[in-house]
């Protein structure tokens, strides 16, 4: 297409590799999102994902500027969005989007009411009151040149004082409507903090730029010499390129953020009462309607399941690395997703004391404790601004009542020792080091979205990981132990053609494959082609087709098919067992049942007791396995426990001990004898390395996961972590943490660790986190590895060091020179040479925060 | 020394014009998409256009 269209050297222009052919393509209601503007275009805002160079953008723009209807596609490369504005109908979006879609691109559309709101107007004031105090810094000070070599009057022949008079005019012209506009940003915050009756940096700054500014005026009118307009522009003019720079620098990373979550939502496919299928935005869907689910796609809505049996993949919302299986009844959440057969699902709101509630009300409790931080620069000013202060009122008693000067002298001389004390340099220790740790990061790809981070992760000293998702890799990965690799090609040949997670990681395994020719894909079973079958034991060996799926599931129990709708491309039972229903796991639903859903409310646990007790059809083991006593401790389990198996009309009720089954995927070959594939969690590459990383930094490394003990153990061992905890609930994580009494950094990415992450001292989230937990953690991180973790603690250290330097170096400033203003030996001339001085020192020195 | 009076004028009347096309310029949008300008700068015209 790039070629047809005459623009092939996009691959010239090309510096990035291609982008690579987006696996979802999703499609969305563009309608919702479109606006009409009064003269009759229309806009439309969506997110691009897949750009990776300017010639990306041109090809785009390219494209759409063939197009005669459209009137502006502008790609913006910072916030990665594309702008359409086109003349026509609503109905032409689905082909322009489509347009850029087949070069390649993904493109997810932005909610106009969420995009106004996310405007940054607070942006736009900074750089307006940035451009309008560097235009009064530079004409003040032209002025200021001038008088100061006319005081010199030693070198010249001198200034009139006519003359100078004028100069002080025309810079209190220009300064003082400059210093009411752009000292806005700095009055509002001192006057906020002031009714708490706190005090911050922006109080002794607006003190002193208040009071400096009145006597300037006051020497001014009485013809004086000493006016210090020229400080108190200069001052807000650093102060606020500080400002500007941190302001932007965090804007940028929750923007990303923001826009990586926009490219992850995606429609749901609502079923009308008619039968009819629509795709709407999951926001829009209202309770009560029912929702399709297909093989493959995550579960946008919170519900209970209508039709249907399938696996879910829960490790979002519970933690849990293997996949669980939901029958009619059950309820599944958002942000799971579907491994098996396609669902339909009905949406329920979430019951209070449901898992999602009780996850929204400890985050909440949690966020409001920790907004009690105060930052390292606001701890210095409660010092600070009473110390100067004082200072400043002594030396004016000091001059007027004994030195024996006049008021007004005495009053100068205090007004000197404010410009001279006035935190200039004090304002910009912190805000220039973190301008440059945060952007350092953010090019290695962590996203710090909390201006307070950098100071907490200093002080961390302990780190507690989740499991499921962080230690380990997203999904699961090929056992390769004793598996010749040619048979792992030809079945990912098979595999290609399959969505299902389990065929994913096959084919991720296999590297570059030739797909297989022919082949068909039967939803719930497996693969198909060529004589060879990729999917379930039963599937691979031959054994008849179970009931179609979707179909209402038979009474009985024991019946003599063994049904499977729901095993999704894997079944893993020991060939010589009968087939169990469902799970990929070889252990059964009831068991596992009982321990996922302990914390999960009683009324959901009741309706996974009630699903699981339909569904289990038949004795599967021949021996019984006695009850693991161990994992059932909890008064808590104790309660459903004996309803789960009394509810039971086998009296096995189908326990096994095997916890620790691994799904498999079963392939054979024309006419060959059927190979068994073992998936497994792997830890993520980097896990060992990066957790022995932050022992040598002295910190403690604990594992607090919701998932089965074995599991958790054998990552425990794998990644080299001692102290771990199993099988906890969201809220026995958060207590934990809390118990833990000491400043934590949480890292974790599912629904279950929101409360943990919002309890503890500060949280980090990789980028493939669930929704809520990237919103809720300080800081996001992309990329495969773990070494982010080790990497935002050691920065956020040299940070701190060069933050306590920089305040070090002005407080050593004005103690030099303090004793100069006390004395009155401070002239304008010379307190803004040394607050500029001073300034750039701070400045130079933060520049260390880079390497 | 009315010249000073002149020249005072004419440099505020210079500072204000560089503030008024700063403030033009961050209204418009153009410190939006600092990397795509720096991008875009790269690109030749499209001869059929």
């Amino acid at each position: 297409m790039i070629q047809a269209l005459g623009l092939g050297s996009f691959y010239e222009r090309c510096i990035a590799e291609r982008p690579p052919r987006p696996d979802r393509t999703d499609r969305y209601d563009l309608n919702r999102f479109i606006v009409t503007r009064a003269d009759g275009t229309r806009e439309l805002v969506l997110a691009i994902d897949g750009l990776r160079c300017g010639a990306c953008v041109w090809l785009i723009e390219s494209v759409l500027g063939r197009e005669k209807s459209v009137l502006t596609g502008r790609v913006n490369m910072t916030s990665r969005r594309l702008k359409l504005v086109w003349r026509g109908a609503e109905a032409d979006a689905d082909y322009l989007v489509g347009r850029i879609v087949s070069l390649g691109y993904r493109l997810v559309p932005f909610d106009p009411q969420a995009l106004a709101a996310a405007r940054d107007e607070a942006d736009r004031a900074l750089m307006r009151a940035l451009a309008v105090a560097g235009f009064a810094a530079i004409n003040v000070m032209l002025m200021s040149i001038g008088i100061w070599a006319g005081d010199a009057s030693g070198l010249l022949e001198g200034m009139g004082p006519a003359t100078r008079d004028l100069l002080h005019y025309v810079s209190a012209l220009i300064a003082l409507p400059a210093i009411a506009y752009a000292g806005r940003p700095f009055f509002r915050s001192a006057l906020a903090v002031l009714r708490h009756g706190r005090t911050n940096m922006d109080v002794p700054i607006s003190i002193g730029v208040l009071l400096v500014s009145g006597l300037s005026m006051a020497q001014t009118l009485t013809h004086g010499r000493h006016a210090y307009f020229d400080s108190v522009v200069m001052l807000l003019f650093f102060l606020l390129i500080g400002r500007v720079l941190d302001h932007r620098a965090r804007g940028r990373a929750r923007a990303t953020v923001e826009l990586l979550l926009t490219l992850r939502s995606s429609d749901v496919t609502v079923l009308a009462e008619d039968g009819t299928a629509a795709r709407k935005p999951a926001r829009a869907v209202p309770v009560g309607t029912r929702v399709l689910i297909a093989m493959g796609e995550r579960i946008g809505v919170d519900g209970v399941v209508e039709r249907g049996e399938s696996s879910v993949d829960a490790s979002l919302v519970t933690g849990e690395s293997l996949p669980v299986s939901v029958h009619t009844g059950a309820p599944v959440f958002a942000g799971t997703m579907n491994l098996g057969a396609p669902l339909t699902v009905r949406v329920t709101v979430p019951e209070d004391g449901t898992v999602l509630a009780e996850c929204a009300r400890l985050i909440e409790a949690s966020e409001a404790r920790r907004s009690r931080f105060v930052v390292l620069a606001d701890r210095v000013a409660r010092r600070y601004a009473p110390a100067v202060h004082v200072t400043a009122l002594a030396t004016f008693l000091g001059w007027y009542v004994w030195g024996g000067a006049g008021l007004t002298q005495a009053l100068l001389t205090a007004s000197a020792v404010l410009i001279i004390t006035c935190p200039c340099a004090l304002g910009l220790a912190v805000p220039a080091v973190q301008v440059i740790a945060t952007g350092r990061l953010f090019r290695l790809g962590i996203l710090l979205k909390s201006a307070t981070a950098l100071e907490r992760l200093a002080e961390v000293d302990t780190v507690v990981f989740d499991k499921t998702g962080t230690l380990t890799e997203p999904g699961l990965a090929l056992v390769r132990d004793g598996i010749d690799p040619e048979v792992v090609r030809d079945a990912a040949g098979l595999a290609v053609h399959s969505m299902h997670p389990l065929a994913r990681a096959l084919v991720a395994a296999a590297g570059e494959v030739p797909a297989a020719s022919v082949a068909e894909e039967f939803p719930g079973l497996g693969v198909a082609g060529d004589g060879a079958r990729l999917g379930s034991a039963a599937f691979v060996r031959g054994v008849p087709s179970p009931a179609p799926l979707g179909a209402e599931r038979p009474g009985e129990v024991g019946d003599a098919v063994p049904r499977q709708p729901g095993s999704g491309l894997v079944k893993c039972p020991h060939l010589t067992q009968p087939l169990r229903p469902q799970g990929y796991g070889g252990h059964t639903s009831v068991e596992r049942s009982v321990v996922r859903y302990q914390w999960f409310s009683r009324n959901v646990a009741e309706s996974g007791a009630k699903t699981h007790e339909t569904s289990e059809p038949a004795p599967q083991h021949p021996g019984s396995f006695p009850r693991p006593s161990a994992g059932f401790a909890s008064p808590e389990r104790e309660t459903f426990v004996p309803r789960l198996y009394n509810s039971r009309s086998s009296p096995q009720g189908g326990r096994r001990g095997d916890y620790d089954a691994d799904p498999e995927l079963w392939f054979a070959g024309d006419g060959a004898a059927a190979v068994c594939f073992r998936f497994a969690e792997l830890p993520r590459f980097d896990a060992a390395e990066t957790i022995a990383r932050l022992r040598r930094m002295g910190l403690p490394v604990r594992l607090l996961s919701g998932d089965r003990a074995a599991s958790v153990a054998r990552v425990a061992e794998a990644v080299g972590i001692d102290d771990w905890r199993a099988e906890c609930s969201p809220l026995e994580k958060a207590a934990a943490l809390h118990q833990m009494g000491a400043r934590v950094l949480m890292v974790g990415d599912g629904l279950n660790d929101g409360p943990c992450l919002a309890e503890a001292y500060v949280s980090a989230s990789p980028a493939t986190a669930a929704d809520i937990s990237q919103t809720l953690a300080d800081a996001v991180f992309q990329g495969a590895g773990l070494a982010a973790v080790a990497e935002l603690i050691s920065t956020a250290r040299r940070t701190r060091r060069l933050m306590r330097g920089n305040i070090a170096l002005s407080l050593v400033y004005n103690a030099l020179m303090v004793p100069l203003a006390v004395a009155g030996l401070v002239t304008p001339w010379l307190a803004a040479a040394a607050m500029s001085g001073s300034s750039l020192l701070v400045i130079g020195n933060s520049f260390r925060a880079r390497s | 020394m009315t010249v000073i009076l002149w020249l005072i004028a004419a440099s505020l009347f210079l500072g204000g014009c560089a503030l008024a096309v700063f403030l033009w310029s961050l209204k418009s949008g153009q410190f939006e998409d600092l990397d795509g300008a720096a991008n875009r700068i790269l690109f030749d015209h499209d001869p059929k256009r």
